[in-house]
């Protein structure tokens, strides 16, 4: 992570492939489960990768609201694909685990804590809009007087070898949020794939840890063409971007418009049934779910992913506060790109477009926003709900 | 989660030790449990039978007082719990669930037929005498409702679990929560929530699927998509499930009005969103 960072960082050096591949070895050497994009069931998910053999290669993908698709892209590119339907936060954030365990012991219960260490994963592929989504995370699991131990433990523990964009999706909007497609801080390792005139990857090292693998791999300095290059990969990424959501002034024209016709329009296509939230890379809402088995001695608590597009997400006793689809995309929305001001002093999103990709029925967040901008209540708007 | 107690063959023979005598003053009185059959294919009941390592654990916590697909014994009532599966389909059953209620301290009713009907809901979208006549060779014989309705358009219902089969350790979940007096941990949101879960990559989204996930009631575990097909709805509609929303991408995705209404006409097609959806098409 960024805070090991030195003001000695070594320069940009030039990978092969077959670097590439000294790579994995290396870090399997150094103790770290390599766990990033893999092909599987027509998408690229991440998984752990036992070499670069293992990496979606010459795979990319196409993506539409409500719709994604693998193509052949007719090279050899390892990352010329976008973001999948997973993200890192099933790996700091699991979607199911076990906080206690207690069984009836003599004169009470005996309580377990579930103390399983997580591996020292490294992170690779991680892209600009993701680096910035576990920077705000880190905030709801890291800030604050309830940190969480087991996310802390990964974090810590994890090497993150992000990637600059080559290509973008039709659902990225990363440059409005700010968050890419070039990386900028948070990795430990950067690569650039530079296709044209060979493959190689322009390696940047952003912290002390990071900088002992380039160090220890040791091939030749970057030549300025090829930093040159690498750039204008990035920028030529950054030019292909297609959506866009107009930041400024989010947080009040949500608080404002909070009885907006809209609202009921999407509500009447939303299925309420959790996916943006599941495959967004800042959701962090869980649900506990407390168990005993038939014989009454044994009894676990588990935690697992929650939505707030869930009615049992707002149940208190007696009904649920957000019962109506209406208030449930709301309450997603305006905390996104409101109210997480509030909270975090950060937007909650980071333009990865999953929630648009991965949508059964295609909603669009930009979309939704410009239809509130388009049409603003006002400021009158801030009156009408009490 | 429930581990069975089963003897260990190897263990030596234990030495003789009196057991201790029970007297029907001193012993516990077990919780009475009764499996019920109303209109139904009897395969919840076997989902039960199915949980044969589980009921080992619980043989000894409660007394299974009725259940004929297990066991000719019966013990009469009250019963602390009946489980019914099933649907009303006769006047002879529309009695029959009263005196099930009556002797039942909670009745929990399992699977698509007894909370919506089942399969054979379809009758109540056609005439029942026709049928009646175009099967049987002596159609006055036949002493049959023109509707099939859910347990709880009978009587009070304790509790639902749904499914086509329900699956097994739902069930078990809900006998322990019961049992234990605790919440059962049976989540009414989207298929789509045990996909990701899992880690499935989603059939509708990635592969042109259609797929009745985002409508549909969890608690199957995504066993449909797991294997690379789309959910079919043999839960039934999750809490507030929106079908027309779903429709014009069930149409992208190839399903043509005959087909969505079909595709909602199936096991769960007397249940409200369901059916609203199954009449929409024709």
């Amino acid at each position: 992570m960024s805070k090991h960072a030195s003001p000695t960082l070594p320069a940009p050096v030039l990978w092969t492939r077959g670097d590439m591949d000294r790579f994995f070895e290396t870090l399997r050497k150094e103790g770290y489960q390599p766990v990033g994009p893999t092909l599987r069931d027509g998408a690229i998910v991440y998984d752990t990768l036992s070499s670069t053999r293992d990496l979606p290669v010459g795979w990319g993908d196409e993506q539409e609201p409500g719709a994604y698709r693998l193509r052949k892209r007719g090279d050899e590119a390892l990352f010329g694909y976008v973001v999948g339907p997973q993200s890192w936060k099933q790996y700091l954030f699991p979607p199911r685990r076990k906080l206690w365990s207690a069984d009836r012991a003599a004169g009470g219960l005996e309580f377990k804590p579930s103390a399983e260490a997580p591996p020292k994963y490294a992170f690779i592929g991680v892209r600009g809009c993701e680096l910035h989504a576990l920077q705000v995370q880190d905030k709801a699991f890291l800030e604050g007087p309830y940190a969480d131990p087991y996310y802390r433990a990964v974090r810590e523990g994890s090497l993150v070898v992000a990637v600059n964009c080559g290509t973008s999706a039709a659902t990225c909007f990363c440059a409005s949020m700010g968050t890419g497609p070039k990386v900028e801080r948070g990795f430990d390792l950067a690569l650039t794939e530079l296709l044209d005139g060979g493959q190689r990857f322009v390696v940047e090292a952003g912290s002390a840890r990071g900088a002992k693998f380039v160090d220890e791999l040791s091939p030749q300095a970057a030549a300025p063409e090829d930093l040159a290059e690498a750039a204008r990969v990035v920028e030529r990424t950054a030019a292909t971007l297609r959506r866009k959501v107009e930041p400024g002034g989010l947080r009040e024209l949500l608080a404002r418009n909070l009885e907006h016709p809209r609202w009921d329009e999407v509500a009447s296509r939303c299925q309420t049934c959790a996916n943006c939230t599941l495959v967004c890379p800042t959701c962090f809402c869980s649900t506990v779910e407390d168990v005993s088995d038939l014989t009454g001695e044994h009894a676990e608590r588990w935690r697992r992913w929650d939505s707030c597009f869930t009615f049992d997400h707002s149940y208190l006793h007696g009904g649920a506060v957000r019962a109506s689809a209406m208030s449930r995309y709301r309450q997603w929305l305006t905390h996104k790109f409101g109210t997480w001001h509030d909270q975090f002093g950060v937007s909650g999103c980071v333009g990865c477009g999953r929630c648009i990709s991965w949508c059964p029925v295609g909603i669009d967040v930009t979309e939704e926003l410009a239809a509130i901008r388009a049409n603003d209540l006002g400021k009158d708007g801030e009156h009408a709900h009490p | 989660m429930a581990r069975a107690r089963k003897a260990s063959p190897k263990k030596a023979p234990r030495r003789a030790k009196p057991a201790p005598k029970r007297t029907a003053a001193s012993a516990p009185r077990l919780p009475k449990l009764a499996v019920w059959k109303f209109a139904s294919c009897d395969g919840c009941q076997l989902s039960l039978l199915d949980c044969e390592d589980e009921l080992l654990a619980v043989a000894g916590k409660i007394q299974i007082a009725n259940f004929m697909e297990a066991t000719r014994a019966v013990v009469d009532g009250p019963y602390d719990l009946s489980l019914v599966e099933g649907s009303i389909t006769t006047p002879h059953d529309a009695e029959r669930i009263q005196e099930v209620r009556r002797t039942s301290k909670f009745l929990v009713t399992i699977g698509a037929c007894a909370t919506a009907g089942g399969i054979q809901a379809l009758r109540n979208f056609a005439d029942v005498e026709e049928f009646t006549r175009a099967v049987y060779a002596t159609p006055a014989y036949i002493s049959t409702l023109k509707t099939s309705t859910p347990i709880a358009a009978h009587v009070r219902v304790d509790y639902e679990l749904r499914g086509c089969p329900i699956n097994k350790a739902q069930l078990v979940e809900v006998l322990s929560a019961f049992l234990h007096r605790r919440r059962p941990n049976v989540p009414d949101q989207s298929v789509c929530v045990e996909c990701k879960l899992r880690g499935n990559v989603c059939v509708a989204v990635a592969h042109g699927t259609p797929c009745l996930g985002p409508v549909t009631h969890a608690g199957c575990g995504a066993i449909c998509p797991s294997f690379d097909r789309g959910c079919y709805g043999c839960y039934g509609p999750k809490e507030r499930a929106n079908p027309a929303g779903l429709r014009p991408w069930l149409g992208r995705h190839g399903l043509d009005a005959g087909a969505v209404r079909r595709v909602f006409g199936t096991f769960n097609v007397g249940s409200d969103a369901f059916k609203q959806e199954h009449e929409a098409h024709g």
